[in-house]
């Protein structure tokens, strides 16, 4: 049994940055927030001023359902420092508003990952000020 | 091109390169101290003095140029591996320079062993929290090619297995006579990040190298030059930054960040006027294992998916039809530091262009392609290396 769990306290915890505290703020009230481009509607992940598609420098943070399903995923048994308890198991998660996003599957264990496995956000402490969204078996 | 206008590297060559001792640790360098041994052995490769030095590139220009005695010389601190390279050449072509020093050098870096290698490590504030690293970084990349072609971990083994024995037949490699490897003890390693056993894996070490890179008419004094046929870049965006998403498109008319390199490569050979099947020796940048699947893929040496099945038949070794990484790379011969690993891909070549390679010569090698970089990264750099010049 190797269920795949949030991480405790201790990790490196995200140095939030100008452009990206209101994704910070609403990870905070449990809120998954993405970047919508208010001129053409490009969505992404992130903290982008400017507009990949059409340059347009208006975009606006809107909540996410947070809802989607498994686009790749790896399990590291071998951390990068040793705060990280193994196994996790970093993924991109495809959203349903069409956007990818960086994170971790936790509550299932690794054999039960594949492609397209439906996933819903779930969100928990990493520091004191720093919540982060996982992601769930839906 | 039309037949009447130069080649746009016709006037340079790659006279000198140098390798410093590489191994797990010199305790008595520091990063630019051994990049400053690599430098003195490629002027003294090509037979060059140290004052006809009037440029230098690479991150670490000034202190080189300081402590060398160049001032004033010209200095371009932004570039890495294939990219300073070129930058290098064009200092030459545009009449900045006549003789440009391309070093580098990792020691000293990778103190806390308990952690991977600090460049291994993103603090970007959206993959720091989830234990993102370069081999979780190139393990998202790999899973896509395995569920969109089928690619397994017995292909990756088999690659990894290849530039691992590559390494053990070299005496110069930091686990030079640590193999031979089997695909099965590939397999057998523990798991880093899966797909990645350890030996999918590269290691971490410390040395340093450098470059010469002179006017056509200079080059030669000591050793047979080397000519530039073609070279480009590809980015996506920052590495270890931006999620590594294989289906990553910013332009809806080119092709996904899965095949970064494939525009670069494409420059490259239509600068050389060549394909892929005219490359004798491939010198691949080897991070992971699958990257070098993902690269045959993306320069153009077999198509979409077939990959894995290419490097299973026996192709990449070194009897087989492209000998592929044939020091050992990264997860043999060397991996110190950003800088350093990168440039060793072209010196590599360049031995094996003059056919004065200890191991694995290529026989009667005439064209070179050398890599940087890769998927999980979203950046990859290609440089075709000729002995006849353009």
């Amino acid at each position: 049994m190797s269920l795949l769990l949030p991480q405790p306290g201790g990790i490196p915890a995200p140095h939030p940055s100008l452009h990206s505290r209101p994704y910070w703020e609403g990870c905070r009230r449990h809120q998954l927030l993405s970047q919508r481009c208010a001129v053409c509607s490009h969505r992404g992940l992130g903290a982008f001023t400017v507009c990949a598609r059409c340059q347009a420098t208006s975009p606006v943070w809107e909540p996410s359902a947070g809802t989607g399903s498994l686009y790749s995923w790896t399990v590291v048994w071998r951390p990068p420092d040793p705060s990280f308890h193994v196994p996790y198991a970093p993924a991109v998660v495809r959203l349903d508003e069409g956007f990818f996003m960086l994170s971790a599957v936790i509550g299932c264990e690794p054999e039960a990952l594949h492609e397209g496995l439906r996933l819903v956000v779930e969100f928990h402490p990493a520091s004191d000020n720093i919540t982060l969204p996982y992601f769930r078996p839906a | 091109m039309t037949a009447h206008s130069p080649h746009p590297f016709s006037g340079v060559a790659i006279a000198g390169v140098c390798n410093t001792e590489q191994a797990r640790v010199l305790p008595d360098h520091d990063s630019t101290s051994i990049a400053l041994v690599g430098a003195l052995g490629a002027l003294a490769d090509a037979g060059v003095a140290p004052h006809e030095v009037d440029g230098v590139v690479g991150t670490d220009c000034a202190q080189i140029a300081l402590e060398l005695g160049l001032g004033p010389c010209t200095r371009r601190p932004s570039s890495l591996g294939i990219p300073a390279l070129l930058d290098a050449a064009a200092l030459i072509t545009t009449g900045q320079c006549n003789v440009v020093l391309v070093a580098a050098g990792g020691a000293g870096m990778h103190t806390d062993r308990s952690s991977t290698a600090p460049w291994t490590r993103p603090a970007n504030e959206l993959v720091v929290g989830y234990g993102l690293f370069t081999a979780a970084e190139f393990a998202l990349m790999a899973r896509r090619h395995m569920l969109m072609y089928g690619t397994t971990p017995e292909q990756m083994a088999a690659v990894a297995a290849v530039i691992r024995n590559n390494g053990h037949a070299n005496p110069a490699a930091v686990y030079a006579g640590r193999g031979p490897f089997s695909p099965d003890d590939i397999l057998a390693s523990r798991m880093i990040a899966d797909p990645f056993h350890l030996l999918d894996c590269a290691t971490t070490s410390e040395g340093g190298c450098a470059i010469v890179v002179t006017r056509a008419e200079r080059a030669g004094a000591r050793a047979l030059p080397v000519f530039i046929l073609g070279g480009a870049s590809d980015s996506f965006g920052p590495a270890y930054v931006a999620a590594p998403v294989w289906d990553f498109q910013p332009r809806p008319d080119s092709f996904p960040a899965g095949l970064v390199g494939a525009r670069a490569a494409g420059i490259a050979f239509a600068m050389a006027g060549i394909a892929p099947t005219d490359v004798d020796v491939a010198e691949l940048y080897d991070p992971f294992s699958f990257e070098i699947i993902r690269q045959l893929e993306a320069f153009g040496f077999c198509g979409p998916g077939e990959g894995g099945p290419f490097v299973a038949d026996g192709n990449i070794g070194p009897d087989g039809i492209l000998p592929v990484t044939t020091d050992g790379g990264t997860m043999s011969f060397s991996h110190p530091g950003i800088n350093a690993q990168q440039l060793q891909r072209v010196i590599r070549a360049t031995e094996q262009l003059r056919g004065t390679c200890a191991s694995n010569q290529v026989k009667g090698a005439e064209v070179a392609l050398c890599s940087n970089g890769g998927a999980g990264a979203l950046f990859c750099d290609v440089l075709l290396l000729g002995r006849d010049r353009p």
